[in-house]
C-alpha cells in the first residue's frame, strides 16, 4: 500500500508540537513516546501499520478546537480516530501526522423521549448509546458488528450500517445533527433536534466523509421505540443461487424483515467449529428476522416459510424462545472472529442489487478458483451488501498481493453489475485506488471540491478516499 | 429552453450566460423568485430501470410523479416517503415531476416513520453550473463509496446542478391501513399524545394534528393492523377515546398536501422544529391556522402577511412557502454554515447561473 512520503519538515516539528499541545491539554492527553504512539499505528485493517508522530486525546470540543488550530497553523496533517475499528484503514496514521482520538469524549449530553433523540459526545461507543436509553424502551438502530467497541465518531465518518439496517437504515438515516470542529478550529453546529435541512443538506455530506471534512465532537441521534419482540428463522439451501432467489422473493412479497443474513458453506463450517450454533452443513444458509408482537411475528414468518418452502430448503428452523434465537444469531455474529482464528483473511464490502446476488455469488466462485484462494461469503443479503472473505496466508510471500488482486476483481464485478465498492466499511486506504472503477475523473473532481471547501489545505486525513495521484496536486499545493 | 438528453442539457448550460430558472412541472414555486430563462426538464422523461426484487427504480427527472407511482403500483410498490403535491396549497397547475420532488426533498406524513426523500435517494446524475456531467451514488441500498453528494443534491432546489436521472429505493404498498382519531385536544396535549404513539412499539406511520382531530395511522397486514389498533387505543386512553376514521387514505392525502391551509388567508410557513417546542411556537407567532405533522416536528402555519416566524425560533428552521416577503424565504444560516454553503455554490455553479438566489 503506497502512502505519501512523510514530510521531514513536519517530523522536525515534533518537540514544538508537544510543547504547544501541552499548553492546551492535560499532560496525559499528549502522547509522544514511541512505545505509546504504537498503540495508534493501525486500525482494523491490521495489514498496514505506521506509528503517528504524536497522538492527542482531547476531552472537550474546545480542546479539539485548540488542537486543530495548532495543526492548522503549523501545517500538520491530522488523522481523526474513534475506536480504531475501521476495516478500511480510515484511522491509519502516517509518520508525519497527529492522531486526534476522541475516546475521552464519551458523555451523554441530553436525552429526550418526547423528541425521540439523544445527544452524545462522539467518542461514546455505539452499543452504549442504546445502553443509555433501553431502560425506557428505546434503542439506537445502526448496529455494526463492532458495536461493542466502535465509536459514534467513526460511525458518522464511515456512515456505518449493520445487520438491521434493512429496516432501520444506516447512520446517515439516524443522524440529526452534529457539532463539528473545522480544521481551522472553527466550531459549527449542523442540524439539531429537528428533521431535515433548512438549506443545503450539509449533514448528509459530512456523514460518510471519512474524517476528511471536520472532527465531529457531538452528535444528535434519532432513537426509536423497541419493538415488542423479534424472532429469527434459519433456512438452509443446497445452492447459493436458490438462496439468493429466496431473498429476492421474500422482498418482492411485501414482507419487510429487519434483517436477512446469508452465510455459505465455508463460513458455516468455521462458525460451527467456533461457536457450535447448531447450523446445518449446507451450501447456503439464511437468517431472516422479523419484529412485532408474537402474533405479528407468526403471521410474517408463516409468509416467509411459504416462500422458503417453494425453494425446497434442506432446513427450516424457527426459534421457539429467546435462547434458540440467541443461538441462531450466535454463529453469524461470531463469523468474522471465527474466520480470523482459523485463517488470515481480507473482508470485502461491495454491494450489488439484490436481484444480482445469485449471479455474483457464482462469479465470485469462479474468480476464487482462478486465483487459487478460498472465498467465504457472509453478508447482509436483504440489501445486497456482500462481505466476501478472502482467505490467505500472511506468512507466505506473495499471498497478500494475490489476495488483493482477487479482491479488486471481485469489487470490479460488484460495480459491473450495478453495485458499488463499499456498502458500509468505507474507502479509507483500502479501496482508494479502485475509486476510478466506479467514478469518472469528473465525478471524483466533484467530490474533491467538497474537501477543498471544508479543508482548503487538505490536512484532515489527507491521503485517503481518493486515488493518490488524483489527490496529489491538492495535497502538494497545500 | 427544453432539452431531451443529458448531453443536450450539458451543452445548453455550457453555452448559456444565464441566469436560468430550472423547472420540472413548475408546481412548487416557492423560494425567492428567480429572474431568468426557464430551463425545463420535461423532455427528460421515462423510467430507465425498475427492479422490483431489488426495491429500486431509476427514472429521468422530468418524469411525472404520477407515472412513477403507476409503474410502482403495478408491482405492489410505492414511494414510501409519500411526496406532497403542492398544487392545492400554492394554487398552481401543471404536472409534478420526480425531479422536482428530489430537488425539494419533498416528503409527506410517512417521513416520520420511514425517512424523507433524501433517505430514499440512492443515486443522482446531474449537470453542474459549468456544464459538467457528474454522477454520485448508484442504485444499491448501501453505498459509502466516496462522499455522499446524493444527499447534497436532494433539497438543493437546482442551485448546485440540474439533475437528469435519479435512483430511488421503493417499498411494498402496505396490505391495509387504519387511522385512529382523538378529538378536541389542544396542541400541547396533542403533541404529548403523538409522542406517546411514536414512543410505542406499534409502528405508527403517520401522526398529525389538524386543530380539531389528532390522527394516528397504522399500516401492514390486516391481522397486525387490527392488533395494533387495539393496543394503540388502549395506550391513548388517557387522552380520550380514539375512534377509527372511515376514509383513512383520503385523510392522509389531505394532510400530506396541507390542504386545510390551502384556503387560509395570510402567509404560509413550513416549520421544522423539535416536537416539544412546536405548541409554544405556534402561539408565539400568532398563527391563524395550523397543521402539525410528524408528531409535531413539522408545522404548517398561516400567519398575518409579513410576519417573520423565525424571530420566535431558537432551533430548527422555517421556510416561507406562500406569501410575499422582503426578508429571506429560506432560513438564514449561522456564519460558518453560510460560508460552507457559499463555498459549495461557488464551486458547483461558479458563474452563479442556476436558480440564483432561490434558497435565500
Amino acid at each position: 500500500m503506497q502512502m505519501p512520503e512523510p514530510s521531514a519538515r513536519i517530523i522536525g516539528l515534533k518537540s514544538q508540537l508537544v510543547e504547544r499541545f501541552r499548553a492546551v491539554l492535560p499532560a496525559d492527553a499528549v502522547i509522544s513516546d514511541l512505545a505509546e504512539t504504537r498503540a495508534y499505528e493501525c486500525d482494523g485493517l491490521a495489514a498496514y501499520k505506521c506509528p503517528p508522530l504524536l497522538a492527542v486525546l482531547p476531552a472537550s470540543t474546545q480542546e479539539v478546537s485548540e488542537v486543530l488550530k495548532i495543526c492548522h497553523e503549523m501545517g500538520v496533517p491530522v488523522v481523526p480516530r474513534g475506536s480504531g475499528t475501521s476495516l478500511a484503514g480510515g484511522a491509519m496514521p502516517t509518520a508525519d501526522s497527529v492522531i486526534l482520538g476522541v475516546a475521552r469524549l464519551n458523555q451523554v449530553l441530553e436525552t429526550s423521549y418526547e423528541d425521540r433523540l439523544i445527544r452524545v459526545q462522539s467518542g461514546r461507543t455505539n452499543l452504549s448509546v442504546t445502553g443509555a436509553v433501553e431502560a425506557n424502551g428505546f434503542f439506537y438502530a445502526p448496529d455494526p458488528s463492532s458495536q461493542l467497541a466502535c465509536a459514534i465518531a467513526g460511525n458518522i465518518a464511515m456512515n456505518s450500517g449493520g445487520a438491521h439496517c434493512l429496516k432501520y437504515g444506516v447512520t446517515t438515516n439516524n443522524l440529526m445533527g452534529v457539532t463539528m470542529v473545522m480544521m481551522d478550529g472553527t466550531v459549527t453546529e449542523i442540524g439539531g433536534g429537528h428533521l431535515d435541512a433548512g438549506g443545503l443538506d450539509l449533514l448528509g455530506v459530512i456523514c460518510g466523509s471519512e474524517g476528511q471534512l471536520g472532527v465531529v465532537t457531538e452528535a444528535t441521534l434519532r432513537i426509536l421505540a423497541k419493538p415488542e419482540g423479534a424472532r429469527p428463522i434459519l433456512m438452509g439451501f443446497d445452492s447459493a443461487e436458490v438462496a439468493g432467489q429466496c431473498v429476492s422473493d421474500i422482498i418482492k412479497a411485501g414482507v419487510l424483515p429487519v434483517a436477512i443474513e446469508y452465510m455459505d458453506k465455508l463460513c458455516i463450517e468455521v462458525c460451527e467449529a467456533h461457536a457450535q450454533a447448531g447450523y446445518p452443513l449446507c451450501e447456503a444458509l439464511l437468517i431472516v428476522e422479523v419484529e412485532g408482537s408474537p402474533a405479528e411475528i407468526d403471521e410474517q414468518l408463516a409468509l416467509i416459510k411459504d416462500i422458503a418452502n417453494r425453494h425446497n430448503p434442506v432446513e427450516l428452523r424457527e426459534a421457539r424462545d429467546a435462547d434458540e434465537a440467541g443461538r441462531i444469531w450466535l454463529g453469524r455474529k461470531s463469523a468474522f472472529g471465527a474466520m480470523g482464528q482459523v485463517n488470515d483473511y481480507m473482508c470485502l464490502d461491495g454491494t450489488v442489487p439484490v436481484s444480482k446476488l445469485p449471479e455474483v455469488l457464482r462469479r465470485i466462485g469462479e474468480l476464487s478458483r482462478a486465483y487459487g484462494l478460498d472465498v467465504g461469503n457472509v453478508f447482509h443479503a436483504g440489501d445486497g451488501n456482500m462481505h466476501p472473505l478472502i482467505l490467505y496466508n500472511a506468512n507466505k510471500p506473495g499471498d497478500l498481493e494475490t489476495c488483493e488482486a482477487l479482491g479488486a476483481d471481485i469489487l470490479k464485478l460488484c460495480v459491473d453489475v450495478g453495485g458499488c465498492l463499499t456498502g458500509e466499511h468505507g474507502v479509507g486506504i483500502e479501496k482508494r485506488d479502485l475509486m476510478r472503477v466506479q467514478y469518472s475523473p469528473e465525478d471524483l473532481e466533484a467530490q474533491m471540491r467538497i474537501k477543498d471547501i471544508f479543508d482548503p489545505n487538505w490536512l484532515l486525513n489527507p491521503a485517503k478516499v481518493f486515488p493518490l495521484d488524483a489527490s496529489a496536486p491538492r495535497r502538494d499545493a497545500a | 429552453m427544453t432539452v431531451t438528453s443529458q448531453e443536450e442539457l450539458a451543452a445548453a448550460i455550457r453555452d448559456t450566460s444565464g441566469p436560468l430558472r430550472i423547472q420540472g412541472g413548475g408546481t412548487r414555486p416557492y423560494g425567492r423568485p428567480v429572474i431568468g430563462e426557464v430551463l425545463s426538464t420535461a423532455g427528460l422523461s421515462g423510467v430507465t430501470l425498475y427492479d422490483p426484487g431489488a426495491l429500486t427504480i431509476v427514472v429521468k427527472t422530468g418524469t411525472p410523479v404520477a407515472e412513477v407511482e403507476e409503474t410502482l403500483a403495478k408491482s405492489g410498490q410505492r414511494l414510501a416517503f409519500e411526496p406532497m403535491d403542492h398544487r392545492a396549497l400554492l394554487r398552481t397547475d401543471g404536472t409534478p415531476t420526480i425531479g422536482g420532488v428530489v430537488a425539494g426533498n419533498i416528503s409527506g406524513p410517512r417521513r416520520i416513520a420511514v425517512g424523507a426523500c433524501r433517505d430514499f435517494l440512492l443515486g443522482v446524475t446531474f449537470v453542474d453550473g459549468s456544464g459538467t456531467l457528474i454522477k454520485n451514488g448508484g442504485r444499491v441500498m448501501k453505498n459509502v463509496t466516496g462522499y455522499d453528494l446524493v444527499k447534497l443534491m436532494c433539497g438543493s432546489h437546482g442551485t448546485l446542478g440540474v439533475m437528469t436521472e435519479v435512483a430511488l429505493k421503493v417499498l411494498p404498498i402496505a396490505a391495509t391501513e387504519a387511522t385512529l382519531a382523538l378529538r378536541g385536544l389542544d396542541p400541547t396535549t396533542a403533541i404529548k399524545a403523538m409522542a406517546a404513539a411514536l414512543g410505542s412499539p406499534f409502528d405508527v406511520t403517520g401522526v398529525a394534528h389538524d386543530g380539531d382531530e389528532t390522527l394516528f395511522r397504522l399500516e401492514g397486514f390486516a391481522d397486525s393492523v387490527a392488533y395494533r389498533t387495539g393496543k394503540l387505543s388502549a395506550l391513548l386512553a388517557p387522552f380520550g377515546t380514539a375512534k377509527a376514521v372511515a376514509d383513512s387514505a383520503a385523510r392522509w392525502q389531505d394532510i400530506r398536501d396541507a390542504k386545510a391551509l390551502s384556503t387560509a388567508p395570510g402567509d404560509i410557513w413550513r416549520i421544522s422544529v423539535r416536537p416539544s417546542e412546536a405548541a409554544a411556537l405556534v402561539t408565539a407567532i400568532g398563527a391563524t391556522d395550523t397543521l402539525f405533522d410528524w408528531g409535531g416536528g413539522l408545522v404548517w402555519a398561516a400567519v398575518p402577511p409579513g410576519t417573520d416566524v423565525r424571530r420566535h425560533m431558537t432551533g430548527g428552521h422555517a421556510t416561507l412557502i406562500r406569501g410575499t416577503s422582503d426578508g429571506p424565504h429560506f432560513h438564514p444560516e449561522p456564519a460558518p454554515v453560510a460560508a460552507i454553503t457559499q463555498g459549495l455554490r461557488d464551486r458547483f455553479d461558479p458563474r452563479g447561473i442556476l436558480n440564483p438566489g432561490l434558497m435565500t
